[in-house]
């Protein structure tokens, strides 16, 4: 826990002073420490051995629910509009985790890829509610009662996304470190011995479904709002994979690891984007498996293993 | 606090900065944005390919105002939420002065506000939706181009006007938003132009689907005389060789409003008799401006180079690349200053015109673009080894774009039948 | 009505889901036997239509017989399935076997990735399309309705014979009697002496070269383009699981029920044609969770 604390806040002031650095990295930090969200929702299930090949659900959940209220003008703030669109994901994930918790291993990632694929179908087809493949465009909320112009807004909502994710990772830390997280990890190495105990795996899992969608919704309401822009591919199967894929990167190991895969994503993917604009899926890719194969327990695991064994 | 005042401070700059003449810069840097990556590559790449040749023409003359010219290419494949942050650190970290966006609809209604919100001249270089300057206020944004409701209505007007004792329609539309969009425009001008006209099918296959097998039956079952395809790229193509295998290219009338740029890939597929659209007066053998020396002599270069005749997204750079360099010289000129500031350079685009490698655009005060739109039915030519055009309609784009403070989608209802036959239509046929 | 709408669609579904199956049953059957969910499998599927289009036009090119396409297409997709498929069994998958599902899963989606930007470097991002295959072979007249011998009888003829050639050499022959056996229960079948390595090796080049089969059947009547391998893969990945995993015969019924689905919602509701796929795959997860054709398998404590 202590090491996860101590990185925490130093990556947290790294970020502080790179964004008044270079203040045009701010933005991009800020997606990354957004999409870093989804990817601790995807961790918290990695806990239990499980992948979501369909996050790309809650996460476009979360965009749409803030598009939607953006577009209805009932002039909501940031603040309230961030916790709604993770409450709607939450509530998908609840109903929908009925089913989806009785699967395990690739089940899990499929039944969760098919009602993604769905979504992203209906997202595309309900032309008229949903702007179909052109997506909504979601005009500036205000942020904390004040409205605000391009430059105020983004070093705000950078703040506003640091600490959305300095108390997520908080809350994560401590629920994974709780018995209902430790319930998660039963579930990997053996269900079975875990029923015998008298938790219900389904139900474990169940909840830590409803807490990765919350956190995916957080998320995306944020992309929502700080893009300005959602599209139907937020829930697409590469847009999962890229979670998943964050979720290695960063290491499953601890909480920071999300956030700090996120960023290392975002920039790979930026510079890849910019110096090989043709190429950017290769270098995505290659690194992948390097990190796979070099550092299967992702980069922050990498760091800290160092640190423990002198 | 500090962060506060930084912003402040940036915000006085730029106020400063844009109120008077700018300093001349070493390069002028563009960003564009478009599909090196997915389906639409089709369209992003040849983009991409005139506009680096174009460049190298533009900066072996001088430059623009002496300034050489320096672009930055943004992969529109790589989604949105990529996008816009690609565009952002372009804009904000590279500097560039003048963005050109992008081949996707979805992408410039995306993009547009964000243009406004970093105050970027954005220019509208391909993007067809109707909606981003019916629905919108922009003042950052410009259009080099027409956009569906003039593309649709051409389309309809040629189809009414060549073809005018059909009775039923069907039509086949990629199921995405533009594909939507272009569906409901044709629709609607041609019930206001033939009200008796019978919809018996309206299919929406899936964007990029492999097979056409059952709508290809339908067709055949329901017989329609006159069937509608707005797909493009590699959608086009297998829907073309798929009904043409079954024998189902000969029995009705097709329209492919976007069929000029599959024309050489289809080779013998595409039977005559085919209307064929090319959002805008694209055509590589275009009758006004074949003979044209920098036309004749593009066209030759950018099949050397890329082993293909231009298609129409090549000409739509053009436009861009020229309104460009045209708006910053009017700039200069008429405001006495060496370099525009971006206010200066923004009043120079309105009702500016300029011609890129066909017939002159020009840009109206709502900043939408009005270009000509070239229509031609398919005809076998030995000389080629694919279809080519003929009974060719050159419609003017004041006479096909819908009036400004209108909406296409209501406008196209008012139209009157008797626009097919206006005399400002040219019409170019080999028999003449 | 009814029936004559249900024969159409029969008929109309049949080529879809005949090429669907090529690539799902080759997945399933990596998935089988290496417990492996390859995402690289659609590029298979991609790079298999590509050099099979590039075959054609060299045979186009060159003046020879164009029924030489078919032997072409066979040949291109045998060369996609061993050489490439061969490649990244040996250089990479096999380095990961002893790894978690997730991981194995990822690497191939970086794979994927990569064999993404290397498609467009090689065939650039025009729609190939070489419509040899389809117009050899003419048209027949069913119902009033014309349909292409290509996509009505050959196509589905092609996926029956790798359906019964699968059948047979899983069940009569020694070599698929140990991919059965390690399909079932590997632990066992290594036990026995069975040398995973090389049945490994064996299956993946056997799975890829179907994806690039039913790419290549797919080149005779669809435009390559850019991005098609990431359609495709995500469409075997729901017969395959409809069918569960590792089921032969049962990833033929499924693509058929999705081939099938598919254009009775063109005729019925064609608004939902799209999700037709996802649809029967939901439903069918709901009802048998490990997908129609699996086994019970016993929890291990």
């Amino acid at each position: 826990m202590r090491p996860e604390v101590i990185m925490g806040a130093g990556a947290a002031l790294a970020l502080c002073v790179a964004t008044i650095i270079a203040p045009w990295a701010t933005v991009m930090l800020t997606i990354a420490l957004a999409v870093g969200l989804t990817v601790l929702g995807i961790v918290i299930l990695l806990r239990a051995g499980q992948i979501s090949f369909g996050h790309g659900l809650y996460y476009a959940a979360g965009a749409y629910t803030v598009a939607f209220l953006v577009n209805a003008r009932l002039s909501l703030d940031t603040l309230v509009l961030i916790p709604l669109g993770g409450f709607v994901a939450m509530v998908i994930a609840i109903a929908f985790g009925f089913f989806a918790v009785r699967y395990r291993d690739i089940f899990f990632a499929m039944i969760n890829l098919a009602i993604s694929m769905v979504a992203f179908s209906l997202l595309e087809k309900l032309y008229h509610l949903t702007g179909g493949g052109d997506g909504m465009n979601v005009a500036r909320p205000t942020l904390g009662g004040v409205r605000l112009g391009r430059v105020a807004f983004e070093t705000w909502m950078f703040y506003t996304t640091l600490a959305v994710a300095a108390v997520s990772a908080f809350l994560v830390a401590r629920y994974l470190a709780s018995p209902l997280g430790k319930a998660l990890e039963a579930i990997k190495s053996n269900e079975t011995r875990l029923e015998y105990l008298g938790v219900s795996g389904n139900s474990a899992l169940h909840i830590a479904y409803a807490v990765s969608a919350a956190l995916a919704g957080m998320s995306g309401a944020i992309i929502a709002i700080v893009t300005g822009h959602v599209a139907p591919e937020f829930a697409y199967w590469v847009r999962s994979g890229e979670f998943v894929f964050i979720s290695i990167l960063g290491g499953s190991g601890n909480v920071v690891g999300a956030f700090a895969g996120s960023i290392v994503f975002e920039v790979i993917r930026n510079y890849a984007a910019a110096f090989a604009a043709s190429y950017w899926q290769t270098i995505l890719g290659l690194s992948l498996i390097a990190i796979i194969m070099f550092a299967p327990d992702g980069l922050t695991q990498l760091r800290l293993r160092r640190k423990v064994r002198p | 606090m500090i962060r506060k005042s930084i912003g402040a401070l940036c915000a006085a700059m730029l106020a400063a900065s844009s109120s008077q003449a700018a300093e001349k810069p070493k390069e002028l840097v563009i960003g564009i944005t478009t599909f090196l990556s997915g389906p639409a590559s089709v369209f992003g790449v040849p983009g991409k390919n005139a506009a680096d040749m174009m460049i190298a023409d533009l900066n072996a003359k001088g430059g623009i105002l002496g300034v050489p010219v320096r672009s930055i290419v943004i992969d529109e494949g790589a989604g949105a939420n990529q996008l816009m942050s690609e565009y952002r650190r372009v804009v904000l970290n590279e500097k560039a002065e003048v963005m050109f966006a992008s081949v996707s609809s979805a992408n410039c209604l995306a993009l547009a506000p964000v243009a406004e919100d970093l105050e970027v001249p954005n220019i509208l270089w391909d993007c067809s939706s109707p909606r981003i300057f019916e629905d919108n206020k922009y003042k950052f944004n410009v259009r080099t181009q027409a956009h569906t409701g003039a593309e649709m209505l051409a389309a309809a007007l040629y189809l009414v006007k060549n073809k005018p004792n059909f009775k039923t329609v069907a039509g086949v539309n990629q199921d995405y938003a533009a594909g939507r969009d272009q569906w409901a425009l044709f629709l609607t001008a041609l019930k206001a132009l033939k009200p008796d006209v019978q919809v018996v099918a309206e299919l929406f296959p899936k964007f990029g689907a492999p097979d056409y097998s059952t709508e290809i039956s339908r067709i055949q079952a329901l017989k329609p005389d006159v069937i509608v395809n707005t797909s493009w790229g590699g959608d086009l193509d297998t829907f073309v060789q798929q009904a043409a295998a079954r024998g189902a290219m000969t029995q009705g009338t097709y329209v492919f409003p976007l069929g000029e740029s599959s024309l050489e890939r289809l080779g013998n597929a595409l039977p005559a008799g085919v209307v064929i659209g090319a959002r805008g007066d694209h055509y590589f053998d275009h009758p006004k401006h074949k003979s044209d020396a920098a036309f004749q002599d593009f066209v030759k270069r950018y099949r050397e180079k890329t082993g293909s005749y231009p298609i129409y997204p090549v000409f739509h750079m053009s436009q861009a690349m020229s309104a460009m360099q045209k708006a910053y010289e009017k700039a200069a000129v008429d405001n006495k200053v060496p370099w525009p500031s971006k206010e200066q350079l923004l009043a120079a685009f309105k009702n500016l015109s300029f011609h890129g490698l066909t017939s002159e655009v020009s840009i109206r005060d709502d900043s939408q673009g009005l270009e000509d739109q070239l229509i031609g039915t398919t005809v076998r030519n030995p000389a080629f080894n694919f279809a080519t055009l003929d009974n060719i309609a050159i419609y003017p784009g004041k006479l096909v774009t819908t009036p400004i403070g209108q909406k296409s989608a209501e406008w196209l209802t008012k139209i009157k039948s008797d626009l097919a036959n206006d005399p400002s239509i040219e019409l170019f046929s080999a028999k003449q | 009505m009814f029936l004559q709408t249900v024969l159409l669609a029969t008929l109309d579904g049949l080529s879809y889901g005949a090429q669907v199956f090529l690539v799902a049953v080759g997945l399933s059957l990596i998935f089988g036997v290496l417990r492996i969910v390859n995402v690289a499998h659609g590029s298979f599927y991609a790079i298999g239509a590509y050099v099979a289009a590039s075959f054609g036009l060299l045979l186009a090119a060159s003046g020879l017989s164009p029924w030489l396409s078919y032997p072409a297409m066979a040949l291109s997709a045998v060369l996609v399935g061993v050489l490439l498929g061969g490649l990244l069994e040996v250089t990479l998958l096999r380095r990961i076997y002893g790894k978690e599902q997730v991981l194995q899963l990822l690497v191939t989606f970086a794979v994927f990735m990569i064999f993404e930007d290397l498609q467009k470097a090689i065939w650039g991002v025009s729609p190939y399309f070489v419509n040899t295959p389809l117009s050899l072979l003419g048209t027949v007249n069913i119902l009033g309705i014309n349909y292409s011998l290509y996509q009505l009888v050959v196509v589905p003829a092609f996926a029956v014979v790798v359906l019964l050639t699968l059948r047979y050499v899983l069940r009569s022959t020694r070599i698929g009697r140990i991919v059965t056996a390690v399909t079932d229960d590997r632990e066992a079948a290594a036990a026995m002496g069975v040398d995973a390595a090389k049945v490994y090796l064996l299956t993946f080049m056997i799975g890829a070269s179907l994806a690039a089969f039913g790419g290549a059947l797919a080149s005779g009547s669809t435009s390559l383009v850019p991005g098609m391998g990431s359609g495709m893969i995500i469409l075997s990945f729901a017969v395959a699981a409809t069918a569960g995993l590792g089921r032969i015969e049962g990833a033929a019924v499924a693509a058929l029920m999705i081939g099938l689905g598919r254009s009775i919602a063109v005729y019925t509701a064609p608004e939902f044609d799209v999700l037709v796929p996802y649809l029967i795959m939901f439903v069918v997860l709901l009802i048998k969770p490990q997908g129609l054709f699996s086994v019970p398998q016993t929890r291990k404590v």
